[in-house]
């Protein structure tokens, strides 16, 4: 049946494992947006939810780098980061392997998407689990778009990969949502970890909302290293999510964090 | 090669536990399984994490890397600033800084 949600959300590690860093006032409203977000995803009945991470060579190395993979096991596991640090305890997750393998097809007809029968997740999943579902109650379907080791996906096909999830959820029986986690401007895992853009973001997250194809992929990743850093061409599973939903997006929660390394964001579209 | 071969190590320690033990156990051993270059080998047993970070390693690789380390965040950041500090700009990568040696953007 149509996607029942698609949603954004920015999946930092620094969002769990240092929480205890960030000014409350801050992060005490951006938890609530983010668990109101798992809220709505359960009060719509969705039976999976379809994570578009971004992730970061937990699974996929640069001897054979897909630009796009969804998971097709009936269970995964994470975090592969030190739980400690992440400060999410090591956990089972459940998948759908008959689920993803009809949604895999389904994609397969307009975006040559790999599959991978065994997925490892890191915080890119984990720390959107973490919030959306702390429960770990919900079946998963992970996907991923290549977002760190270029030459990267351009674009137009980030937004075509987001449109056959869509048209593959829309042709499952079960309820499917979906988000999108990323982030927007961000240079993690330097010594300026912290450094956000707030006006590229503001811009970014308007062009989103109004899910213009032609906005959201005018982008040369030329521009978006010198504005965003290298954490900003991860803005490929906003994209991708608009592009599942179809219609407006609302920006529930937006802040620059600077201890989470991002600029923090939650966020869900009209499903058109 | 070479930095590929630094990247594949820290790519396959950092995703299996049985390797990181075994890197724990006797790093030297893991360490031969992989073509590096002395300055390679001794930044990634010592480790010398602003090494590695200057040598170009993809930044989500050495972060999970430090985190296996057990060296707090400030300390993280500071390692990769003293690697620019001492062997310059990063060589190889995306993950360049474009900060000031000594500033700290989120106060760490």
């Amino acid at each position: 049946m149509t996607l029942v949600f698609s949603g954004i959300c920015s999946h930092g590690p620094g969002i769990t494992g240092r929480a205890d860093l960030a000014p409350p006032e801050l992060r005490d409203p951006f938890y609530a947006a983010y668990r109101k977000m798992g809220d709505a995803i359960r009060a719509t009945g969705a039976e999976a939810l379809i994570v578009i991470a971004a992730e970061h060579f937990a699974n996929f190395f640069m001897n054979n780098m897909p630009a796009y993979a969804i998971g097709m096991a009936d269970q995964y596991e994470g975090p592969i980061e030190d739980p400690d640090w992440l400060r999410i305890p090591r956990q089972q997750v459940r998948g759908d392997a008959d689920l993803s393998r009809r949604l895999i097809a389904e994609v397969q007809q307009t975006v040559d998407v790999a599959y991978a029968e065994e997925w490892k997740f890191d915080h890119g999943i984990m720390v959107p689990l973490h919030f959306l579902d702390p429960a770990n109650a919900l079946t998963i379907i992970p996907a991923n778009i290549n977002c760190q080791g270029p030459p990267l996906t351009p674009l137009h096909r980030a937004f075509a990969f987001g449109r056959a999830l869509r048209r593959a959820a829309d042709a499952v029986p079960q309820r499917i949502a979906l988000v999108g986690t990323g982030g927007i401007s961000h240079w993690p895992c330097t010594p300026d970890s912290g450094r956000i853009n707030e006006a590229w973001d503001r811009d970014f997250l308007d062009r989103w909302a109004s899910a213009d194809e032609a906005r959201l992929t005018a982008y040369t990743d030329a521009e978006t290293y010198a504005d965003g850093g290298q954490g900003g061409y991860e803005i490929r599973t906003f994209i991708a999510a608009a592009a599942a939903a179809g219609g407006k997006g609302i920006v529930d929660f937006y802040a620059p964090i600077p201890i989470f390394s991002t600029g923090c964001v939650v966020g869900w579209s009209e499903i058109v | 090669m070479s930095l590929y071969q630094v990247q594949k190590l820290l790519f396959e320690l950092n995703r299996d536990p049985a390797i990181q033990r075994a890197f724990e156990a006797d790093g030297g051993a893991v360490a031969d399984r992989y073509d590096l270059t002395e300055e390679e080998r001794r930044a990634l047993l010592e480790p010398d994490i602003g090494l590695l970070y200057v040598l170009g390693v993809n930044g989500q690789i050495l972060m999970h890397f430090a985190a296996f380390k057990q060296i707090a965040w400030a300390d993280y950041l500071q390692r990769m600033r003293d690697g620019v500090r001492i062997h310059g700009p990063i060589r190889a990568g995306v993950y360049k800084m474009t900060t000031g040696l000594d500033e700290k953007v989120a106060g760490v």
